[in-house]
């Protein structure tokens, strides 16, 4: 009986080893992501050696791989970066164009496309990936419901990250959030842009809402606007009122700090 | 050309039209300006011809494999069992001439039966002959390319050509000019041989174990193609190099032969590192690695090897580089699945927006290029992020057929367009037209561009197929990219 006893003490300790959390000199650097309110909100920025979960619905494929792009540059730095997708995205959602990455101010040359045949070979090599130091930081795209991304993968991929420091980004394309081991978890869409003269579209503009948070409050939602040519974000809107049509609103911008977008996002479609 | 012999710049080679001026090669360079002001002096540079006459060498393989370099200036084909595929020893003799003058050469040949005499037949033209042998006789003593001395006191013997010094005893001419003269003399007869030494391409690496028992496991066969790797890597360290693609073999008693391939982006020549990749690609294999009856024999080829300078190692202070680098993930996906599925992208000089990349093995390319972005500073993106291969056809409703979209179907929605620009019009590439084809039809048609943002926001790059009117009169509309 005390032998068993034992044993289960045991076995408690291994597995409070196994789980323990990583040493706090890893992972605990910021990624700022340059908007104000966001880095507010996320007290200094996205937690670098985790992994982030970017949902985006089918049709909104451009906006969620192109900001989860830019985040993993923003994350990367210089470094290399590494796109995993399968050849069932490249065939469905089309193939990356290196003139578009670079007038979004991502340098193609530093980004590595990994085409896997299916989820199951992604997985396994986005765990390879995020256990390479080396590299400045992974996005991995799904589509669709992707059943192998459970709580077991999304941990697996959460404590490679953490143990190499290499952040993650996980784009899910289609996909309807679940529970998973991502640090944060988002819902990106795209967000009507500042016309520029003309009526003709302007920078890229998301609409970008925390849907979970392991540390913080969620539930909020903001409206950024990226200019490749700086290489940051911005609100938008403030610099251009001039051009917008939503005279209406007196100039109150749509975003900011602690501002939720309603879902149906009537408030964008008035304003545009 | 000149040179510099004992501190003087003296002539070395000469073309044609100095030496009818009357230069000759080791004349001093003053005393040529002197005579000649109008002389054009270049700097000869013998390393540089060998290279040339190297490469030169090397291309030769098309007509032989036995190809060597005849001292100096020369090229020696051995064409034994080789000219009939040329239709006969004239005509391949006619192609390499050709050959080798369309690239701005003069060139002289021979054919004989030993190399000497085709070597003194292409240098010394005679007088026309009946056959080889009396051409080599009727060759001057100049041919047999003794010293100076000899060859002038040859001919104040009265001994001209070849034809009278092979009339002479050879032990009186041995005694007189020395073995030389008649060693020269009887090669040039055909009497004596000497070997060619032909050029031949670096064998690759190869390392080979053979068993006396065949070997029952496979992971003891991996520990032996370990071993090998580090021979291996020792001999690549000896060149200097580092391999860029492994292949080893497991030969089975019973007559199969398992290769196995791995490939890098780097050379390596690390027996760990190599090991890795192969174990990874033995890991991945779909079959895998049976050792039936055993294996009886592995070999280990580095077929393709590329220059790497040494390293140093952990010595005191200097330290191996500790984390692996992105290279050494990009090799292990690349080995596990597949060499095309890690890609990077390649900027293309083309406006057709489709040919303006390419997507190549990340293995395979390394050196980064860089990107002109298109469009003015400060625009924004003119180029989708998404491009879609082939375009996509959507169904539009414009104002008027040349106009811009009003709005369009794709996938079952419908998208209200709000904003607009363009079009950007894309002219197909008419210079690839052939003469008479019909306009836009064989290079295809102008595309429209259009740069739109739907209702929601979401921004789009369509395309109309076709000017309206001058090209077609339903011009098509495609959805090709998707902006950010």
């Amino acid at each position: 009986m005390s032998e068993s006893i034992n044993s289960l003490a045991a076995l408690k300790r291994h597995i409070a080893a196994l789980d323990r959390t990583p040493a706090p000199t890893v992972g605990c650097a910021r990624l700022a992501t340059g908007h104000a309110g966001l880095d507010a909100a996320l007290d200094g920025g996205l937690l670098r050696g985790r992994v982030h979960e970017l949902f985006g619905a089918a049709e909104e494929e451009g906006a969620a791989a192109g900001l989860a792009l830019i985040l993993a540059r923003l994350a990367a730095d210089e470094a290399p970066l590494l796109w995993l997708r399968t050849t069932a995205s490249a065939k469905a959602g089309g193939s990356p164009y290196g003139p578009g990455l670079a007038a979004l101010g991502l340098n193609p040359a530093r980004l590595l496309i990994g085409l896997m045949a299916d989820d199951a070979m992604l997985l396994r090599a986005a765990v390879e990936g995020l256990r390479c130091p080396a590299l400045g930081a992974l996005l991995i795209e799904l589509r669709g419901r992707a059943p192998l991304l459970d709580l077991t993968a999304s941990r697996r991929l959460a404590l490679a990250a953490e143990q190499s420091g290499v952040t993650g980004f996980l784009l899910r394309v289609g996909g309807d959030p679940v529970p998973s081991a991502a640090e944060t978890r988002w819902q990106v869409a795209a967000a009507p842009s500042d016309p520029l003269p003309g009526n003709a579209p302007g920078h890229s503009a998301f609409a970008l809402s925390l849907l979970r948070r392991r540390a913080g409050p969620d539930g909020l939602a903001w409206r950024l606007m990226w200019d490749g040519e700086k290489g940051a974000f911005g609100d938008g809107r403030h610099e251009r009122h001039e051009h917008g049509q939503d005279g209406q609103q007196g100039g109150a911008p749509l975003s900011g700090a602690l501002v939720p977008l309603p879902a149906d996002r009537s408030a964008a479609d008035r304003a545009a | 050309m000149v040179e510099n012999v004992r501190g003087a710049m003296r002539l070395a080679t000469l073309d044609a039209d100095a030496l009818a001026a009357g230069l000759t090669p080791g004349m001093t360079l003053a005393d040529a300006r002197a005579r000649e002001p109008e002389l054009r002096v270049f700097e000869a540079d013998p390393h540089g011809d060998q290279d040339w006459l190297e490469r030169l060498c090397d291309g030769c393989a098309r007509y032989t494999p036995n190809a060597a370099l005849d001292s100096g200036h020369g090229l020696m084909l051995d064409i034994s069992g080789c000219a009939h595929l040329w239709h006969g020893e004239a005509e391949l003799a006619q192609a390499a001439t050709d050959r080798l003058e369309r690239h701005g050469m003069r060139v002289r040949h021979a054919i004989a039966a030993s190399p000497e005499a085709a070597h003194a037949l292409a240098r010394f033209p005679a007088a026309p002959a009946p056959d080889e042998d009396a051409a080599v006789r009727r060759l001057p003593v100049e041919a047999l390319e003794l010293e100076a001395e000899s060859a002038v006191a040859l001919r104040r013997a009265g001994l001209r050509t070849v034809g009278d010094l092979a009339a002479r005893p050879a032990a009186a001419l041995a005694a007189r000019f020395g073995e030389e003269a008649v060693d020269a003399l009887h090669a040039l007869l055909g009497l004596g041989h000497r070997p060619l030494a032909p050029r031949r391409p670096r064998p690759a690496i190869r390392v080979e174990r053979r068993f006396a028992e065949p070997m029952g496991s496979s992971a003891h066969a991996v520990k032996v193609v370990a071993e090998m790797a580090a021979e291996a890597g020792e001999q690549l360290t000896e060149r200097g190099q580092g391999g860029r693609r492994f292949e080893a073999v497991f030969f089975r008693s019973d007559g199969l032969a398992f290769p196995i391939r791995v490939e890098t982006s780097l050379p390596i020549r690390d027996a760990p590192a190599i090991m890795r990749l192969f174990q990874e690609r033995i890991d991945s294999l779909s079959d895998p690695l049976d050792p039936g009856f055993g294996f009886d024999m592995l070999r280990l080829t580095v077929p393709r090897a590329d220059p790497m300078a040494p390293t140093q190692l952990a010595l005191e202070g200097g330290e191996a580089r500790k984390s692996e680098g992105v290279e050494a993930l990009v090799d292990r996906l690349s080995i596990r699945a597949g060499r095309a599925r890690i890609q990077r992208l390649e900027p293309r000089d083309s406006h057709i927006p489709e040919q303006a990349q390419l997507a190549l093995p990340a293995v395979e390319h390394r050196t980064p290029e860089g990107w002109a972005p298109v469009g003015e500073p400060g625009d924004p993106p003119m180029r989708p992020l998404h491009l879609f291969d082939p375009p996509q056809p959507i169904d539009v409703i414009a104002d008027v057929p040349d106009g811009p979209p009003h709005r369009f179907r794709w996938r079952r929605t419908l998208h209200e367009v709000t904003r607009f620009e363009g079009p950007e019009r894309i002219a197909p590439q008419w210079w690839q037209a052939r003469d008479g084809a019909i306009e836009g039809e064989s290079t295809g048609r102008t595309r429209d561009y259009y740069r739109i943002e739907d209702a929601r926001g979401r921004r789009y790059w369509i395309f109309r197929h076709g000017l309206y009117g001058a090209e077609t009169v339903h011009p098509g509309w495609y959805i090709h990219g998707l902006f950010a």
